[in-house]
């Protein structure tokens, strides 16, 4: 067994593991995050994207040692206060989720493109940048609405805080 | 009120959950105590068992308990079934092989469960699994579809000479071959009908728990019908009888058919929980999922159209093989047979048509329902065949389809179906505008000086949904019946709990089905809640699959709100004192009629319960009403949809410029949830059409057994949709609604093959169409016409 500490949704938590614990595993197990879903065994499918240090990674192929030390953020902590962040909205007023299982790791990938490629993003970037996320219901059509008027909604939301 | 109820987009209640990482799938779920279960699985397509050594395994830290084949044998545990029995052309019943949960003396396929291993945690007991050393003697496999029924091939069941399950048809064969003799011209077509992963993005899962106290069994699940697995796991595998059996499917994600079937895993899981005195939890990975989960499709086809001088239709012949795998699965034979060959209509006015089906045994994954379920496979035999029928008689594609529509209703086919309504013209018309089938040319001329191909497919489409009535399902051979449950609690205060039998994962029933409820009963639906996915809470239920909760689900509730609305009414007269044929209700208020004497829907359920105001000799107390609702006639969806696509001649790389979905679903209840179920539909029948199949090589080893390989939808493989809806209600239930499920799935994949040979002037091309296949269908083309 392994010592790992990790702070997760801004609390700290120490756990002995076995040091083949997948960061995935350890959310889900440990912490009883159940949000973070595994739908593959070969980080194809993105549905465990989670925030590592402020960006996205699947978690599945990430040992739970591997980020010790690291600040790690689930679709549970994603939204600071009561209320839902932007990207959560937008996929509720788009429809774009049905079953829900890749909902999570969608989301957590759409917030991640925001960071990365600003809040102006046209459809063929969303289409481009979701390639790592796998959705067997939706038709990534609502999807791609609503990654578009979350990161608008997102912009919003910073220029508020400024 | 009205604004929530039946036609409005109201937003999904169900989404606060998902979106928020608080939904509850089984894998979500953890009981006290719980052990997991490892499958050891074939790793041959076909081999004898000589022996299992267990004794390392047995030894290894945490194992509880090592079972195989011959422990379910000891305890009577019976095989999985398939429920849907089909007879061959000579009488004879399907020949079909026995299914073991865990395998007795043979594999078939590779994954085949050959024992289950469960241990104090995961990783013990995969350890562990890997010390089971089974002893093999490797036999030839079965792979190759069209020579698996040829002499000397190896015996897949000893049951089923030449591997042949049944030798189905269906129609007047000598009707069909005189038309054919008469005919002016006949279009002849070789398919294959690609086999697919159906790949729901929640693998499944289950967990088995006894209860020594209370001496009964709880399977959580991942289930589209809780109700069906429990019936089979009781009446038919005799695990405990359904008293003593509660099954649990909680949210699940995605089903598309491969969770209908009762399958290995949740029948050894809840039976090893009392053998090892556990709660046994099993997971599967998506390796597991690959091999494991019933695969769909799967059909070569030789089909004909028969046409006269005039291009009408005259007759379709269409010969099928169809790959159900190395056992039969929970609705396998059906699929091929009765979900198949109904549909060779099509939207056509079609004198005669005969179709023949042999259903075969390979060592492979079993087949059985995906999106569609012989839909997709019946749409693209006569979609294909329109197209090309068009183009060897040199008329356009749209034209020669309106010209054979079918114009009056109800309109019996020669193939069971009678159609009850649609109008086929509309929505090609709808249809040609909204694909600005006017501004073709331009753009293919535009795309041609650019270097590419562009091309053009229709699919006109036609599915039967909601099977039923039950009566007639049993004459076709189905094991059960295809009604729906429902049953309406109203509470005192006047908020509704509605228990339903059928099951959502990924449909919205919570909402759609609380609209429902809105409209009929006049209350905002947030004062509705819809319980489903539990045996102990539904008393009975037939669950989701072929587009059945819409039109039969919701009918039940609606006819269970009738008898709540009756009820209230009865107790309303007696409160406001006037005769009850006076009592009117209409937008949540019982009202007497001539009078200024009103009672809201709250205030009449509260007195129910009070019961203060009424005799209750003459009237019981309570408002509670339940129905069992068995439709009419099947529901016949339909519409077109047009594909437009671009080729890139130097990478054979196919991008969908535009697509335009016009479908008749009768009445909407959400028009964003409906139009939500055609972009999913369509995304999977492009993913069958140019990106997925899944391939064996000659050894029966799943090439394509990871999302590595077998190639997915993503986001940047599919185009934004352009959908509408041109409506026509159904008259065969209370709502008028038709299914939406799996019309893109079933529409889809003909209008792009169509597009894509369109595109390169000739017909050889096979799904899926993938850029390699398209280059090289690109070096086929005439000279002159790739230049242009």
């Amino acid at each position: 067994m392994t010592t790992v500490t990790l702070k997760v949704n801004g609390q700290s938590v120490t756990a002995d593991v076995d040091p083949r614990t997948l960061l995935v595993d350890f959310l889900r197990q440990n912490l009883q995050l159940t949000g973070t879903h595994v739908g593959c065994d070969t980080s194809q499918c993105g549905a465990c994207t989670v925030h590592v240090d402020g960006r996205a990674i699947k978690s599945c192929t990430a040992l739970a040692v591997s980020c010790n030390g690291c600040e790690v953020t689930t679709i549970e902590g994603l939204s600071a206060g009561d209320g839902l962040h932007p990207m959560q909205e937008a996929f509720r007023e788009h429809h774009a989720l049905q079953c829900g299982f890749c909902t999570p790791g969608m989301i957590m990938a759409a917030v991640d493109i925001v960071n990365r490629k600003g809040t102006a993003l046209d459809e063929h970037t969303i289409r481009e940048q979701l390639e790592g996320n796998l959705c067997r219901c939706t038709g990534y059509h609502n999807i791609v609405r609503a990654v578009q008027t979350g990161a608008a909604a997102m912009a919003e939301t910073r220029q508020a805080a400024e | 009120m009205t604004d929530q109820g039946i036609g409005a987009s109201v937003k999904r209640k169900e989404d606060l959950r998902f979106i928020t990482g608080n939904g509850r799938y089984v894998d979500d779920i953890n009981r006290p105590g719980q052990s997991y279960a490892v499958f050891v699985r074939s790793p041959h397509a076909h081999a004898r068992i000589k022996g299992i050594d267990m004794s390392a395994a047995k030894a290894a830290p945490g194992v509880l308990g090592i079972f195989t084949g011959d422990d379910l044998a000891r305890d009577k545990v019976g095989g999985l079934i398939c429920g849907w029995m089909i007879h061959s052309k000579d009488g004879t019943p399907m020949k079909a092989g026995p299914h073991p949960a865990l395998a007795q003396g043979k594999v078939r396929y590779v994954g085949d469960h050959v024992a289950v291993v469960i241990a104090e945690t995961l990783n013990q007991a995969r350890d562990a699994a890997e010390l089971v050393s089974v002893d093999y003697e490797p036999l030839a496999a079965v792979v190759d579809l069209g020579a698996a029924q040829a002499a000397g091939q190896p015996q897949v069941h000893d049951e089923a000479p030449a591997n042949t399950v049944y030798q189905w048809h269906l129609g007047d064969k000598d009707a069909t071959d005189a038309a054919f003799a008469k005919a002016a011209h006949v279009t002849k077509i070789d398919l294959v009908n690609n086999r697919l992963v159906p790949n729901a993005m929640e693998p499944r899962a289950a967990i088995g728990e006894y209860d020594f106290g209370a001496d009964s069994f709880t399977l959580y699940t991942t289930s589209q019908n809780p109700h069906v697995a429990r019936l089979v796991l009781s009446a038919f595998i005799g695990i405990a009888p359904e008293n003593k059996l509660r099954v649990i499917a909680p949210d699940v994600g995605g089903g598309f058919g491969s969770k209908i079937f009762i399958y290995a895993e949740e029948t050894v899981c809840v039976w090893a929980s009392r053998k090892v005195r556990r709660p046994v939890k099993w997971t599967a990975d998506r390796s597991e999922a690959f091999l494991a989960d019933a695969h769909g499709r799967d059909h070569l086809t030789t089909a004909e159209l028969a046409l006269d001088a005039d291009g009408n239709a005259l007759a379709l012949r269409a010969k099928t093989k169809a790959n159900l795998g190395a056992y039969l699965s929970t609705f396998a034979s059906s699929v091929p047979t009765y979900l198949y060959a109904p549909l060779l209509s099509g939207q056509y006015n079609i004198p005669a048509i005969y179709c023949e089906v042999d259903g075969v045994y390979t060592t492979t994954t079993p087949v059985d329902a995906y999106r569609g379920a012989g839909r997709p496979e019946a749409t693209f035999v006569v979609e294909r065949l329109m197209e090309v029928a068009a183009r060897e008689t040199g008329r356009d594609p749209a034209e020669f389809r309106r010209k054979n529509f079918i114009r009056a209703f109800p309109h019996q086919t020669p193939v069971i179906m009678a159609y009850d309504a649609g109008d086929y013209e509309a929505c090609l018309d709808k249809a040609l505008e909204m694909a600005d089938m006017k501004g073709f040319a331009q753009r293919k001329a535009a795309s041609a000086k650019a270097g590419k191909l562009r091309g053009v497919g229709y699919s006109a489409y036609i599915e039967a949904c909601g099977i039923a009535p039950s009566r007639a399902v049993g004459s076709l051979g189905a094991g059960v019946g295809l009604w729906e449950s429902a049953e309406m609690r109203v509470n005192p205060i006047g908020t509704v709990e509605v228990l339903t039998g059928s099951h959502s994962h990924g449909q919205g029933h919570e909402t759609t089905f609380a609209q429902v409820v809105s409209s009929k009963l006049g209350i905002p639906i947030d004062q509705v809640t819809i319980v489903h996915g539990d045996t102990d809470k539904v008393q009975m239920g037939m669950g989701t699959y072929g587009s059945r909760s819409g039109a039969v689900g919701a009918s039940a509730i609606v006819k269970a709100a009738d008898k709540v609305i009756a009820k209230g009414k009865r107790v309303a007269a007696a409160c406001m004192e006037v005769p009850e044929d006076s009592v009117d209700f209409a937008e949540g208020s019982f009202s007497a009629r001539g009078t200024n004497k009103k009672m809201t829907f709250g205030e009449v359920a509260l007195q129910a319960y009070v019961a203060h105001k009424f005799d209750s000799e003459e009237i019981e107390p309570g408002l509670k009403e339940g129905s069992f609702y068995d439709p009419k006639n099947f529901t016949f969806p339909s519409g077109v949809h047009v594909a437009e696509i671009e080729i890139d001649m130097e990478t054979g790389v196919t991008r969908i410029d535009r697509w335009t979905a016009v479908d008749d679903f009768g009445i909407l209840i959400n028009p964003m949830i409906v139009e939500g179920q055609v972009h999913g539909g369509i995304a999977q029948g492009v993913g069958q059409a140019m990106l997925e199949g899944a391939v064996y090589n000659s050894d029966g080893q799943l090439v394509t057994g990871s999302f590595m390989d077998y190639c997915m939808p993503r986001a940047d493989d599919v185009p934004s949709f352009n959908v509408a809806m041109s409506s026509t209600p159904c008259p065969s239930n209370p709502l008028g609604v038709k299914g939406c499920g799996e019309a893109g799935a079933i529409a889809a994949p003909a209008a792009l093959i169509n597009a894509i040979t369109d595109a390169l002037g000739h017909e050889d091309i096979a799904m899926p169409a993938t850029p390699q296949a398209v280059w090289r269908a690109i070096q086929k083309m005439p000279r002159k016409q790739a230049a242009e």
